[in-house]
């Protein structure tokens, strides 16, 4: 009986499994992306990659003696020279030069923060950039999942095992373990989500903490949370849409593309395919009534009705002005709520989180006035850090969502602008070390070179993330009554300048309409009454 | 004394019905894409009215060759003549029990007052809400059209709009107007059977 069923099973499993395969090239990928089953080299094998390695640098060394141009390339990337020039302002940009309200700027506190950069031994500014050595390839390349940057040794992993405390978490030591380089150079392939994720699940210091819509339950997404990379959905990773050309990433958050002019991204085309009509082209729906609103509408405002949707919360605000309380016992105050999410920390001030949460919307034309840290600022109102462009007129605007991170953090009140503040260090300035803000922007805009003139205050600030990533199944999108409503909660109703049906009206036309159905009902009925009376009178007589 | 006459042909009935169907359709799902109330969700409210407005072309279509092929647009000309004896009835003689001024026939079976209401919807209300439906259900072609500067989503869906109330306000006197035959539901009988009955008495 039993073995029957497990026949009838089997079956069915080898007839469901025939007809995946008849459905063709639009069925998803086999799960797992077997990248080494397919490559021609099998790198465990090569004599370059015997080993043993003890350092990150040793590894790269191996790995550029076949791949020779590999190093040039990562290293005219944004990953490695974290500079960017704004593609519409043309301003300079990059982590070194624009503004968050995050952690800050990674000026003097360098250990920490290149903890994300693609190279080794970025400790301060005077780093060599023309090094191609200190080009980190296992980040990007480990299939293992066993290789990891440690938090504080800028940018390199343990070499030994390590008994550290972090700042933030349970008091006393933790155990880390060194990876096992050796293995990891040899078993090096094509980037999967989580060697992406190390660094942009992570981005402000935590996970979930800074995008919103990139965290770590992206590694491994149901597909629900987003179809394009759940296993059961496309089972795409980054680089699928982020396409690499020569080591260069496509996408940028300084300006996201507000509107595709190019369509689908054929072979042999600019293979830049960080935009949804890259693969979906102009008009993907069947309706023609939803393809118009493409032209005004981008594609996430339906498609991503929320972020964080993964089961991590992320930050919604950060005000730096509270920090350096200490606790009873005089040490630093560190406060958790309900959901075990730090809530004070006396090295980063106050935060709010937040779990699906939905987008604000705005007009986007794909410019964006990114604040930099030498920006003169009005300090008369919320500063806003990269305000978007657009409007309803502007061919190039759609609406886009935005998490829109809010905070309060330190400037100089008399200089107007932002600082830098020097944050992470085993020093006697800063901040995380010595709770003391004068002490610790002192000394990092005197790291910076940045004119200071010692008297800081803090500003609210406000900036815009843009939300593209969790993109739902389509059943899953925005119903369009969440637009099209009077409610004054709708999700556009703070949208200026556009005639949106079901939201807006003419209020004359509608006064006079009531009036006339009104008019016409009553008239009707009253008519009636009447008839109605006088026919009794007539027949009583 | 009275007789029985055929007033109704089988067509016209079907496409008096089918076109009131038509009609209360879209006046529910108008007004729910105009945001007056939410009862079927607005994207279904789009899709029905989109439906019954291709479907109400169709069969207008049809009813237009109707008219001419059987001469019955002939129905539709306005008269002034004895439009005030109307307008008496409705307001003095319904309530006195006066006899009804207008003597229906086959070849007359709109009254003077009706023939007027029917030409003002045909050539006011009619253009304006087909026009600007029209515009509105091709709105995604407007710059293709290179029309997408010189009108206005607004302009198009306020003129729509006003159609709509005015066909509304159109249709409750009309359903009212059903019940001042020589008995409430008389007109209605005979625009379901096609037979109406008519006073002798002329």
């Amino acid at each position: 009986m039993i073995s029957l069923r497990r026949l009838i099973g089997a079956t069915l499993l080898g007839a469901a499994l025939l007809a995946q395969a008849a459905e063709g090239p639009a069925s998803p990928p086999a799960a797992g992306r077997p990248e080494n089953a397919t490559s021609t080299t099998d790198h465990s094998k090569l004599e370059a990659l015997k080993g043993p390695f003890k350092t990150g640098p040793e590894v790269t060394k191996a790995c550029l003696s076949c791949h020779n141009t590999a190093g040039h390339q990562v290293m005219k990337s944004i990953h490695w020279t974290w500079e960017a020039a704004s593609p519409t302002t043309g301003k300079k940009l990059g982590k070194k030069f624009a503004a968050n309200n995050f952690c800050g700027s990674p000026l003097s506190n360098e250990a920490r923060c290149t903890s994300c950069h693609a190279g080794y031994g970025w400790t301060d500014k005077n780093y060599d950039f023309t090094n191609q050595e200190n080009v980190d390839c296992l980040a990007c390349h480990d299939t293992t999942g066993t290789y990891k940057k440690f938090g504080t040794d800028a940018g390199h992993p343990l070499y030994a095992d390590r008994e550290f405390e972090p700042m933030e978490g349970p008091p006393g030591k933790k155990q880390f373990k060194a990876p096992d380089l050796t293995k990891i150079a040899q078993h090096v392939g094509q980037p999967g989500r989580a060697n992406c994720g190390a660094c942009h699940f992570n981005g402000g210091g935590g996970d979930a903490v800074k995008h919103g819509d990139l965290d770590s339950s992206l590694k491994n997404p149901s597909r629900e949370l987003d179809v394009h990379m759940a296993k059961d959905g496309a089972n795409l990773v980054c680089s699928d849409c982020h396409t690499f050309n020569a080591h260069q990433p496509s996408g940028s958050r300084y300006a996201a593309t507000s509107k595709d002019k190019h369509g689908f991204d054929l072979p042999k085309d600019d293979h830049n395919r960080a935009t949804c009509e890259s693969c979906h082209g102009f008009t993907p729906h069947k309706e023609a009534k939803i393809n118009n609103h493409t032209s005004k509408v981008a594609c996430q405002t339906c498609h991503i009705p929320e972020f964080a949707r993964g089961g991590v919360a992320t930050k919604m605000l950060w005000d730096w002005s509270t920090a350096g309380k200490m606790g009873p016992d005089g040490k630093p105050l560190f406060i958790k709520d309900d959901h075990g999410h730090l809530k004070y920390s006396a090295a980063k001030g106050d935060f709010k989180y937040g779990e699906n949460v939905r987008p604000e919307y705005k007009w986007y034309n794909g410019v964006v006035h990114q604040v930099t840290i030498t920006d003169k600022i009005d300090d008369s109102k919320i500063l806003e850090l990269n305000r978007v462009e657009g409007s309803a007129n502007d061919p190039n605007a759609r609406i886009w969502p935005f998490k829109v991170m809010r905070g309060k953090q330190p400037y100089d009140t008399e200089n107007k602008t932002l600082v830098v503040n020097h944050v992470f260090g085993d020093d006697d300035t800063a901040l995380w070390k010595n709770y003391d803000y004068a002490k610790s922007i002192k000394a990092g805009m005197d790291y910076a070179g940045l004119p200071y003139s010692g008297k800081f205050g803090f500003i609210e600030t406000q900036m815009n993330w843009f939300i593209t990533h969790m993109v739902a199944p389509k059943e899953k999108a925005v119903p369009c009554q969440e637009c099209h409503t009077r409610a004054t909660d709708g999700r556009l109703s703070a949208i200026p300048d556009i005639y949106l049906p079901g939201r807006d009206s003419n209020k004359l036309v509608d006064i006079f309409g009531g009036l006339a159905i009104v008019g016409a009902i009553s008239g009707g009925l009253l008519h009636g009454i009447v008839r109605i009376l006088s026919r009794r009178k007539e027949n009583a007589k | 004394m009275s007789e029985r006459i055929y007033i109704y042909k089988r067509y016209e009935r079907f496409w008096h019905w089918s076109q009131a169907l038509l009609i209360i359709v879209m006046m529910i799902t108008g007004f729910e894409v105009h945001g007056s109330y939410a009862l079927i969700g607005f994207q279904k409210a789009v899709q029905l009215h989109s439906l019954a407005a291709w479907t109400l072309l169709t069969l207008w279509a049809f009813t237009i060759f109707w008219q001419f092929t059987t001469g019955e647009w002939r129905q539709y000309l306005p008269s002034l003549k004895n439009v005030g004896a109307m307008i008496k009835y409705y307001t003095v003689g319904i309530f006195t029990n006066a006899p009804h001024p207008f003597h229906k026939t086959v070849v007359q079976k709109h009254n003077p007052l009706q023939r007027l209401a029917y030409l003002a919807l045909l050539a006011f209300i009619s253009p304006l809400i087909w026009g600007s439906g029209i515009f509105y259900l091709f709105y995604g072609d407007w710059a293709r059209l290179g029309i997408d500067q010189t009108l206005s989503l607004e302009t198009v869906a306020v003129l729509h709009t006003l159609g709509a109330y005015m066909i509304t306000a159109f249709f409750f006197i009309h359903v009212y107007l059903t019940t001042t035959g020589h008995t409430v539901f008389a007109h209605i009988k005979a625009m379901i059977t096609g037979w109406e009955e008519v006073d002798q008495h002329h």
